[in-house]
């Protein structure tokens, strides 16, 4: 049984609506721990074997959130011949919006070509906004308020110089159409547990987070991952043998596994969701990305299990099945995570630090 | 200061590579134009709004070394000459390669990027850019 003090958000019997299309989009260079370690003197064998990472993701100087958000809207819509003016919500979650006031959300509905009468916002939850959105996208297609609706989940996350996060914090972003019309996957259900954890944080105006140490894994992590996984299970009446996929929220290698393994998952199920080794992570668009890898590969019938975790702190959980209408579903279309994670150019640590803006120019426009 | 009012006005044909048609001679043309350059009065009416399929080739390119502040953190990077798939040729960054990867000829999709920053507290301006196919 769940702890009296989480908040648990019902959501939702089954009302059939789940995913129509979904589409991810990961920059192209990256950087191994190697590189980071060689800078702060720490030893790289430590930090990759601690955090199973081996490389990040690094956004060029000319990405950012909405140009993340926008790339992966734009694959959705090529793998799913939906009208924009159709899609009658958008809501993009990130913890490093472009703008402090001035929402994302409009300049990606923008540039997918939406009409003028949608719902939109920008969510903050660390790294949970994004699954945040697809729970309010799924209420409101339920509740037939709009046709289609976009749930985006992208950063361009930040690690202060030298801290361990900079081995992590990585960019990259995926985005759900959600509907009920020609749906790939399911929905069947949703919930949410939370608690007022001081696991990780950003004040106003602060360029980089800060974490509670001891507060990021068993208070933080693992007691939201789990019980949001356990109530999900508890709810549909499955067990962890009943899942072809299994797929967390990833801050680094280590915690999904150590996750999956609690609660009686094998790395059959994990390792197609488990993307941070290869890409660092990409906080809002962590787990979303994972379940789009998994989508990448799934069949009709199969069934998964999906758990975000957003610091501060909450989980939201998601039990979906994959339909037939995957059988016909142009994947192919846009670049799978596969794919996306090819192509890619390592940098050195001073590009990185140019990239990233560590160094200064001091030219007023860039 | 950033020019508030161009940007605005140009973000639905820098979002979506929109351009206009006319629709008396056939040509497309980017960015919109009014008036078709070589149908003139004839074409006052014709000219109709179409969104470019974002694919096209390289016809020449360059690779530049010194850059607009706005640029410096991407010195060197490629600008080229891309032949859209409809006809117009526009002149674009490409992004997410090698000077040594690209050629003339070599076909180029769009990508949605970030152009340039008003300072820190500034506005931000978005576009299009192109990545080798």
């Amino acid at each position: 049984m769940l702890n009296v003090n989480f908040y648990i958000c019902i959501s939702a019997k089954p009302f059939m609506s789940g995913i129509v299309s979904y589409g991810s989009y990961i920059p192209y260079y990256r950087i191994k721990p190697e590189e980071i370690a060689r800078i702060w003197g720490d030893e790289p064998e430590r930090m990759k074997k601690n955090l199973f990472i081996l490389s990040k993701s690094v956004p060029s100087p000319d990405e950012d959130v909405a140009s993340i958000s926008v790339e992966a809207a734009r694959n959705a819509l090529k793998r799913m011949d939906v009208n924009p003016e159709e899609i009658g919500a958008i809501y993009v979650g990130s913890e490093s919006h472009p703008y402090a006031v001035k929402p994302t959300a409009t300049i990606v509905a923008a540039a997918i070509g939406m009409p003028l009468e949608y719902f939109a916002a920008d969510y903050e939850f660390a790294c949970k906004a994004g699954t945040a959105g697809m729970q309010n996208v799924k209420a409101m297609v339920d509740s037939n308020f709009i046709k289609y609706g976009f749930a985006i989940g992208s950063d361009t996350s930040q690690g202060a110089p030298g801290d361990a996060l900079e081995y992590t914090a990585s960019a990259g972003g995926t985005a759900m159409l959600i509907g009920k019309n020609n749906t790939i996957a399911e929905i069947n259900d949703t919930l949410s547990v939370s608690t007022d954890t001081p696991d990780f944080w950003r004040r106003e105006g602060e360029p980089y987070p800060k974490h509670g140490e001891r507060f990021t894994g068993e208070p933080g992590y693992f007691k939201h991952v789990i019980a949001a996984s356990k109530a999900m299970m508890e709810r549909m009446d499955t067990k962890s043998s009943d899942y072809d996929y299994v797929v967390f929220h990833q801050p680094n290698g280590k915690f999904p596994s150590r996750a999956a393994k609690i609660l009686g998952f094998t790395e059959d199920q994990y390792k197609t969701g488990l993307l941070t080794p290869y890409i660092g992570n990409t906080y809002s668009g962590s787990m979303m990305t994972g379940l789009s890898a998994v989508l990448d590969e799934s069949k009709p019938e199969d069934r998964i299990l999906a758990v975000s975790f957003g610091s501060g702190a909450g989980s939201d959980a998601f039990d979906i099945t994959v339909t037939g209408e995957m059988k016909d579903y142009k994947r192919d279309n846009a670049p799978t995570v596969k794919k996306l994670i090819e192509k890619v150019k390592f940098i050195d640590y001073g590009m990185y630090t140019k990239f990233r803006k560590i160094i200064v120019t001091g030219d007023s426009v860039e | 200061m950033t020019e508030l009012s161009r940007i605005w006005r140009e973000t639905e044909y820098r979002y979506n590579l929109i351009g206009f048609k006319c629709n008396n001679c056939g040509e497309s043309y980017f960015p919109p134009r009014d008036i078709c350059p070589h149908c003139h009065r004839e074409s006052i009416g014709k000219m109709e709004k179409v969104k470019f399929s974002g694919n096209g080739e390289i016809l020449s390119y360059t690779t530049v070394h010194d850059a607009p502040p706005a640029f410096k953190r991407q010195v060197p990077y490629l600008l080229a000459l891309v032949k859209l798939d409809e006809g117009p040729v526009i002149t674009a960054q490409i992004v997410d390669c090698d000077p040594d990867d690209v050629n003339i000829g070599k076909k180029v999709h769009m990508a949605f990027r970030k152009i340039r920053e008003d300072g820190t507290n500034g506005v931000i301006e978005y576009g299009y850019k192109f990545k080798l196919d």
